[in-house]
């Protein structure tokens, strides 16, 4: 076969103008085209993006109940909730006291006791099993009676404050409502 | 890809980067100021609808091995899961599941198209012999994805297919069992199966996309053919690729995306047989048990040949022939617009694939021609599986026999000199056709 | 060019034609073509009937829930968008009101996490309908043999399902042929899918279409009580409990219609602007 011409989009076709040096309505056309791919593109982006959020079925164990009547005073139990654990820490007077007498210590985030626990359930503590410096899951333990990072050292005390290590916040709280005096709802 | 470059970098980082990766050369050369002939109709827009149909069977395909779990007990349920909970997940599979009838309809009418204008002759053989590669990759892939949602048509698909190979046990005894046993992890097709077929399912578009790519190669080398067969000569018969087949390309991408996506849409299960949606079962094969459609017609062919190793051979045989094309056409004359009697045979060719399909759908016992009745009053006379063995026989026929033979006893109508005389012809009164310009062409080409 | 047309359009309905004579020559069905009733939800723009749909999971939970399981929907999805007790004042499914008491009249076995013990616990809407069965061996136990197939997606499993489903349930003679041995624990269906020429004494030519099922009738008038004071009727029933699982099958089907129109709209749109296009630029070539 003959060897293919180059053809050279600035050299003049035999039948051919080159397209674009005609009016502005040629042009519009164009213009037109190119923003309808561009509307298309990003209205087909989406579900491949939206695919990859929590499914139904997952939004649907998003809540879990939990009877705190198994839960002894001075124990901790661990939950799974949304794929992560919630402490859920029976607390003794002592540690209650422990945690009120520190309100107004140095803190990195300052928060009161009170501020912890639903009012009139001091003895109920509920927080995100997760330390908010890098994910680990904090174990019981640590100086200040709560709870040590076995990953970065973070500690916190006995109402999940953040006291010392590298964490920059105290543990979460959860969404969660007492149902009954022995039962929580968590989420 | 091949010739001379016009490409001339204007920033500054364009000349730093093409002395050390010439890629934005390539692009330019490849897609924008590739001389394309002027004169390509729509039957070549499948090119550009394959590369859209590859690209979105990819970008579904990975998006939905995020949810799929390739596991016996739990892959019917996945898909479910993801048609019913992941966002969109319904459009997603039906994408991707009536992707891969949009992917054989369009490489269908693309090889219909080679076939018909002579685009395997030389110097377009390797093109060629990349897309049969491809094709049969993509037999090898679709056939893998549809075992993948494990209902009673994957699994009977699986074991079916498998067990072709099991044909070999009357070449050397013992090899085809062998074979099966090792391509299912087992001794049956059971979850190890389910497991390896996902991971080549998921490898095998990959390894398509690294031999599209040489065939787009191999194609920008001699450059197109074109609907009459003659090569380029001069500047005037080519138009650059952009915008001049960017934007008729992406035209046709879009018409075809509009029937895609009324399946998608409102026929998601047209294609598909209700029995799939039953979870596998190793205990009960369904009544009636077809491949997809795009395997119709070589499952009529399995079918038509009463003994299995020859069956399986008439069946395999008939995409191997596909391969030895551009040797077994002993025409001079690249396009079949003028060689008379070889689209006559050629047309007839595609409606006998057509109609091998089509008895590929029914049951063997079938009635094509009704001649009596039996006893209990159902129709008795030509059956789907004799009427295929008919049909099998245009099929090798006519790769083996008229593309060999009519090279040399048909009488080709003369071909323009070049691409752009019909086109002067057509519009007014214009170039007489030159007596023997066929020869001559061909000569050249 | 117009020869060559002409001649490929011979060659499409010479094939065409054969294709015709051809189906029209192959054996003759085993059993009954379904009826079409007519459902709310055919047709690239069909809806759901909500009330069909309520209707039809009432038909489920109190009749056909007692032998069939349906695994893969869920007690929310029937508060979702589309579903039968779907209302826009809860988006959220899993905190509908509805799902929830529907859920909760029904007792679903669970594992006591002190105890290790079996129990049953009332179902949340995050638990999907209650299985009949502890397993398939019970079920084929007391169904003499036969596994009540579940529902989930039953009407996508069967060929032209809602018609099927309808057809089946509402299709069962008052009385078999006379001539047909029906084998114990077994009922004759015109719609089911069988070969009966063994249990047939009449003619060759006469073998009834059909099958032997293993359910009996179910859908006898005022089977239920509807809550909507629709008449239940065999009929009645019949469509409403395919309405039913025809959601089942398929709950995003309304989403989906929708969508595709949007789809459609735009790829036309789309189609126009860029074939204007294409014509601006080869405007000058002439090819």
């Amino acid at each position: 076969m003959v060897e293919t011409a180059n053809a050279n989009p600035n050299v003049e076709h035999g039948h051919s103008a080159q397209p674009g040096d005609e009016g502005s309505r040629r042009d519009f056309i164009h213009i037109a085209a190119i923003a309808t791919v561009g509307v298309g593109a990003v209205a087909t982006v989406w579900p491949f993006i939206d695919q990859m959020n929590p499914s139904a079925d997952t939004l649907a164990l998003a809540s879990v109940e939990y009877d705190l009547s198994k839960v002894l005073v001075g124990s901790t139990a661990s939950i799974k909730w949304r794929g992560k654990p919630v402490f859920v820490r029976h607390r003794t007077p002592k540690e209650i006291a422990e945690a009120v007498a520190d309100d107004h210590a140095p803190m990195r985030e300052p928060a009161a006791d009170a501020s912890r626990h639903k009012p009139g359930k001091a003895e109920w503590l509920v927080l995100i099993g997760v330390c908010t410096h890098l994910g680990c899951v904090p174990n019981l333990g640590g100086t200040y009676g709560g709870w040590l990072c076995p990953c970065h050292g973070s500690v916190y005390d006995t109402a999940g404050r953040i006291r010392a290590g590298p964490a920059p916040l105290n543990l979460f709280l959860p969404d969660y409502e007492f149902l009954t005096p022995t039962k929580v709802k968590i989420g | 890809m091949s010739g001379h470059s016009t490409y001339e970098p204007k920033t500054g980082f364009e000349r730093w980067l093409d002395v050390r990766l010439p890629i934005v050369r390539l692009g330019y050369d490849s897609l924008i100021d590739y001389p394309t002939p002027k004169n390509l109709n729509y039957w070549w827009t499948f090119g550009g609808i394959l590369a859209f149909c590859l690209g979105v069977q990819i970008i579904s395909g990975v998006v939905l091995a995020m949810h799929y779990v390739p596991n016996s007990a739990m892959a019917f349920n996945s898909v479910e899961a993801i048609m019913r909970d992941v966002n969109f997940g319904w459009m997603l599979r039906y994408i991707h599941a009536n992707g891969a009838s949009m992917f054989f309809l369009a490489v269908y009418i693309h090889i219909s198209r080679g076939l018909y204008y002579g685009s395997y002759k030389a110097p377009r053989e390797v093109l060629w012999l990349l897309g049969c590669v491809i094709y049969l990759l993509m037999m090898a892939t679709a056939f893998m994805g549809y075992v993948l949602p494990w209902g009673q048509m994957s699994f009977y698909g699986a074991v079916v297919i498998t067990n072709l190979f099991s044909a070999l046990d009357s070449v050397i005894p013992g090899l085809g069992t062998m074979i099966t046993t090792w391509l299912w992890g087992g001794f049956a097709v059971d979850n190890a199966t389910l497991n390896r077929f996902f991971a080549l399912h998921y490898l095998l578009p990959f390894m398509i996309a690294g031999v599209v790519g040489l065939h787009i190669w191999a194609l920008h080398v001699p450059g197109n053919n074109n609907p009459t067969g003659v090569a380029v000569k001069s500047k005037e018969d080519t138009v650059p690729f952009h915008p001049y087949y960017t934007v008729k390309d992406g035209f046709a991408v879009i018409c075809f995306t509009i029937m895609f996506a009324w399946f998608v849409f409102f026929a998601p299960n047209a294609l598909a047989h209700a029995d799939n949606y039953i979870p596998a079962n190793p205990l009960q094969t369904p009544a009636h048990i077809v491949p997809e459609w795009y395997f119709l017609p070589f499952y009529a062919m399995l079918r038509a040949v009463p003994d299995k190793l020859l069956g399986v051979m008439t069946m395999f045989g008939a995409i191997a022939v596909l391969f030895a094309v551009p040797w077994l056409d002993t025409s001079k004359v690249r396009s079949m617009r003028y060689r008379p009697a070889a689209r006559t045979f050629f047309l007839i060719f595609l409606a006998v694939t057509l109609i091998l399909g089509w008895c590929g759908s029914k049951e063997p016992d079938d009635v094509v021609i009704a001649t009596g009745h039996d006893i209990a009053g159902d129709p008795t006379g030509l059956s789907v599986t004799v009427f295929s063995r008919f049909l099998a026989l245009y099929y090798y026929g006519y790769f083996l026999a008229v593309l060999p033979l009519l090279g040399f006893f048909e009488k080709a109508k003369p071909v323009p000199e070049t691409i752009s005389s019909p086109v002067l012809s057509a519009h007014g009164h214009g170039v007489a056709m030159p007596a023997g310009a066929a020869a001559e062409a061909s000569k050249k080409g | 060019m117009l020869r060559h047309a002409l001649r490929g359009a011979l060659l499409g309905v010479g094939v065409a034609g054969l294709l015709l004579s051809a189906t029209s020559a192959t054996a003759k069905s085993k059993w009954e073509e379904a009826q079409h009733p007519g459902f709310s939800f055919e047709g690239p723009l069909g809806k759901f009937d909500q009330g069909a749909l309520q209707r039809g999971f009432k038909i489920y939970s109190e009749v056909c829930s007692s032998c069939h399981s349906m695994n893969l929907v869920y007690y929310r999805n029937l508060a979702q968008p589309g579903g039968p007790f779907y209302n826009p004042k809860y988006p959220n499914p899993n905190d509908s009101p509805y799902a929830k008491a529907i859920a909760a009249d029904v007792k679903v076995p669970d594992i006591d996490q002190d105890t290790g013990d079996a129990i049953q616990r009332p179902a949340t809407p995050a638990d999907h309908f209650r299985n009949p069965w502890p397993n398939e061996a019970a079920a084929r136990a007391s169904n003499g043999g036969a596994l009540p197939p579940d529902l989930s997606v039953i009407s996508k499993a069967r060929e032209d399902g809602p018609n099927y489903i309808f057809s089946l349930t509402s299709g069962y003679p008052p009385s078999p042929p006379k001539g047909l041995t029906v084998p114990a624990g077994k009922y004759y269906n015109p719609y089911f899918p069988g070969d009966l020429s063994s249990f047939w004494s009449g003619p060759k030519d006469k073998v009834p279409k059909g099958g032997f099922i293993a359910m009996p009738f179910q859908l006898t008038p005022n089977r239920v009580t509807y809550d909507d004071g629709t008449k239940a009727t065999t009929y009645q029933e019949a469509h409403d409990v395919a309405t039913f699982l025809d959601w089942a099958s398929d709950p995003k089907q309304e989403e989906r219609k929708q969508t595709g129109l949007a789809v459609m709209i735009y790829l036309l749109v789309f189609a126009g602007v860029v074939y204007g296009s294409y014509r601006a630029i080869w405007r000058n070539v002439a090819h």
